[in-house]
């Protein structure tokens, strides 16, 4: 009997540990960013890190500022959000509300597709048919910019947004909108004027949760935005936070080796302000 | 006061008019979308597959290029990773399910958990970098990449696993319990074949996952195109699928190759997706009888 419970609390201990490992790989991604980002930012100082608009890390004499960096995560996401909020969310309206079911189906299983797709495969059309079509309508001599990353992340981000928003107005008590309906309201405008407000919280959690997606991506944006260290300009060649990362890590030493890891840690605290501002929302639409 | 009736009547008409033609509308973009990227990426990509590319290596000599490589090295990744992830997120959601009765612990744990699914991949390839290549001086390997894929999918596995663990009826363990089983006993023969089907529908997530990932891969896993077998082939490093699209396209302008990698991968996304439906439904069917 003893030797059972030895056994048992054996096991106990295995599956705690088993549970814990999750919290063990945050710490320890948090842990070596820390550790890998303080040094250069110590050494450049954090404003000059932080607000120098220059960045030429091959230069004779090396700059590192990632000011131009910030913004155009900054803008590029903005500018994904106000494209790609609007179709989604009016397509999560439809499917959860409006859709008949053979449709909803087929659109649902078209959204699941596009949520699947590779990173690299949306780089690699956008190289090949964004691009030039931005150089060709816009008559500029590169059409890699700010506005093809755009474009590219606005279509990146459609499922999240509509699959979170479509979870949020079906969990809208149906007595809401039987009683907006008795009250004389249409079909429509009951959705519009009852659901979407009633669903708020799960639809601002599927704002940020495309926020966060945005701000992250890597592949897809580093084939279609130039990748010039420039401030952003709309249709300038453009580097992201994430692209700063991977486009010169493979070949980068020294003190601009740790400036990268440094530019990892920025934008791993948006994306944990990001994730907080996801949990807020998310709680709140569970109340 | 017939006419204000009937001109507030016809404003109400446009708006709810409007309104549900914008949705359609928005709807119709996406599923536009999805078609037009499914078409344009096939009928590029379909026409450069060969039989010589799918089975051969790239030859500097000739300057053939073959993907073989790649494709095993995509296999070999999906594979190691599977293995490290299954008993570590099945294990977790077991604790969580199972033996957690501090709720505190719970939460830490489950906000961990989402921490880590919204954490960029480009952020996995570097902390996998500096940790597995360098610190546990495992190289660039498959094998460091598939560990780094390891903790981004831990959450999906974990979750899918816990959900179907939810839906063992609690009677279930009583009887078991009843019966005078231990603890082990009654998750080792009742809850745990009760979550076979989260276990598998996290693989197929995985799966799906680990096809498309490249940016958690570039500095984990590598660009090598050597033709290695398994074991050999975790300990070197390797590109997969996507690294060699990535590759091929941005830096040496292979356009064709490109495409024909997008349209397997396109082909597998497809599948994958099919595949979870089936699996999805057919669980959820086998739910409503018990």
């Amino acid at each position: 009997m003893k030797k059972q419970k030895a056994f048992e609390n054996f096991v106990h201990g295995i599956f705690l540990i088993l549970g814990l490992i999750t919290v063990g790989f945050v710490l320890l991604i948090t842990l070596y960013l820390i550790i890998a980002g303080i040094p250069a930012i110590r050494k450049i100082g954090i404003w000059d890190f932080l607000f120098n608009t220059k960045w030429a890390s091959t230069a004779s004499e090396p700059s590192y500022g990632i000011l131009p960096f910030i913004l155009t995560s900054v803008y590029g996401t903005a500018g994904a959000i106000v494209l790609g909020v609007p179709v989604g969310f009016l397509t999560s309206v439809y499917l959860a509300k409006l859709a008949p079911a053979k449709i909803r189906t087929v659109v649902s299983g078209a959204v699941s597709l596009l949520a699947g797709i590779p990173s690299v495969v949306y780089g690699l059309v956008g190289m090949m048919v964004l691009v030039p079509g931005i150089r060709k309508l816009f008559h500029i001599p590169d059409g890699a910019s700010l506005f093809a990353a755009i474009i590219v992340l606005a279509i990146m981000i459609l499922p999240s947004i509509i699959n979170v928003s479509i979870t949020a107005l079906e969990a809208v008590p149906k007595e809401y909108e039987d009683a907006s309906l008795a009250l004389g309201a249409t079909p429509v405008e009951t959705y519009f004027r009852v659901s979407v407000p009633a669903a708020k919280s799960g639809i601002a959690a599927a704002v940020v949760l495309g926020v966060g997606r945005a701000i992250g991506e890597a592949m897809a944006v580093m084939m279609v935005s130039g990748n010039a260290p420039n401030m952003p300009e709309l249709f300038g060649s453009v580097r992201f936070l994430t692209t700063a990362v991977a486009s010169e890590m493979s070949y980068s030493s020294g003190l601009q080796r740790q400036a990268l890891f440094s530019i990892a840690l920025v934008l791993f605290l948006f994306i944990m302000l990001i994730n907080a501002a996801l949990n807020f929302f998310l709680k709140r639409s569970k109340e | 006061m017939k006419t204000v009736n009937s001109k507030i009547n016809a404003k109400r008409k446009i708006k709810v008019v409007l309104l549900r033609a914008l949705c359609g509308i928005s709807a119709a973009f996406t599923c536009a979308l999805v078609l037009f990227l499914l078409v344009y990426i096939l009928a590029k990509g379909v026409p450069n597959i060969s039989w010589e590319l799918l089975t051969t290596k790239r030859s500097y000599l000739t300057g053939k290029i073959g993907i073989l490589p790649d494709i095993l090295n995509t296999v070999y990744i999906i594979v190691a990773t599977l293995i490290f992830v299954l008993p570590l997120g099945v294990g977790a959601a077991v604790y969580l399910t199972e033996y957690a009765k501090n709720k505190r612990i719970v939460a830490v744990i489950e906000y961990a958990a989402e921490t880590l699914s919204g954490i960029p991949s480009i952020i996995y390839g570097l902390v996998g970098m500096l940790f597995f290549c360098q610190f546990l001086n495992m190289q660039t390997s498959l094998l460091a990449g598939a560990l780094t894929l390891v903790i981004m999918n831990l959450p999906t596995v974990m979750r899918t696993t816990q959900e179907s663990l939810k839906t063992v009826p609690q009677s279930y363990r009583e009887g078991a319990f009843g019966l005078g089983a231990g603890k082990w006993r009654v998750i080792r023969t009742v809850v745990l074949p009760g979550c076979i089907d989260g276990v598998i529908t996290g693989c197929i997530l995985s799966v799906g996952r680990i096809l498309g990932e490249s940016a958690a891969l570039l500095f984990t896993a590598g660009f090598a195109h050597a033709l290695n077998g398994f074991f050999e082939g975790l300990g070197s490093a390797g590109a997969t699928l996507t690294v060699s699209l990535y590759v091929y396209a941005k830096e040496q302008g292979e356009f064709g190759v490109a495409f024909a990698i997008a349209a397997i991968l396109m082909v597998l996304t497809l599948l994958v997706n099919l595949l979870a439906m089936l699996v999805g439904r057919r669980f959820k069917r086998r739910q409503n009888y018990e």
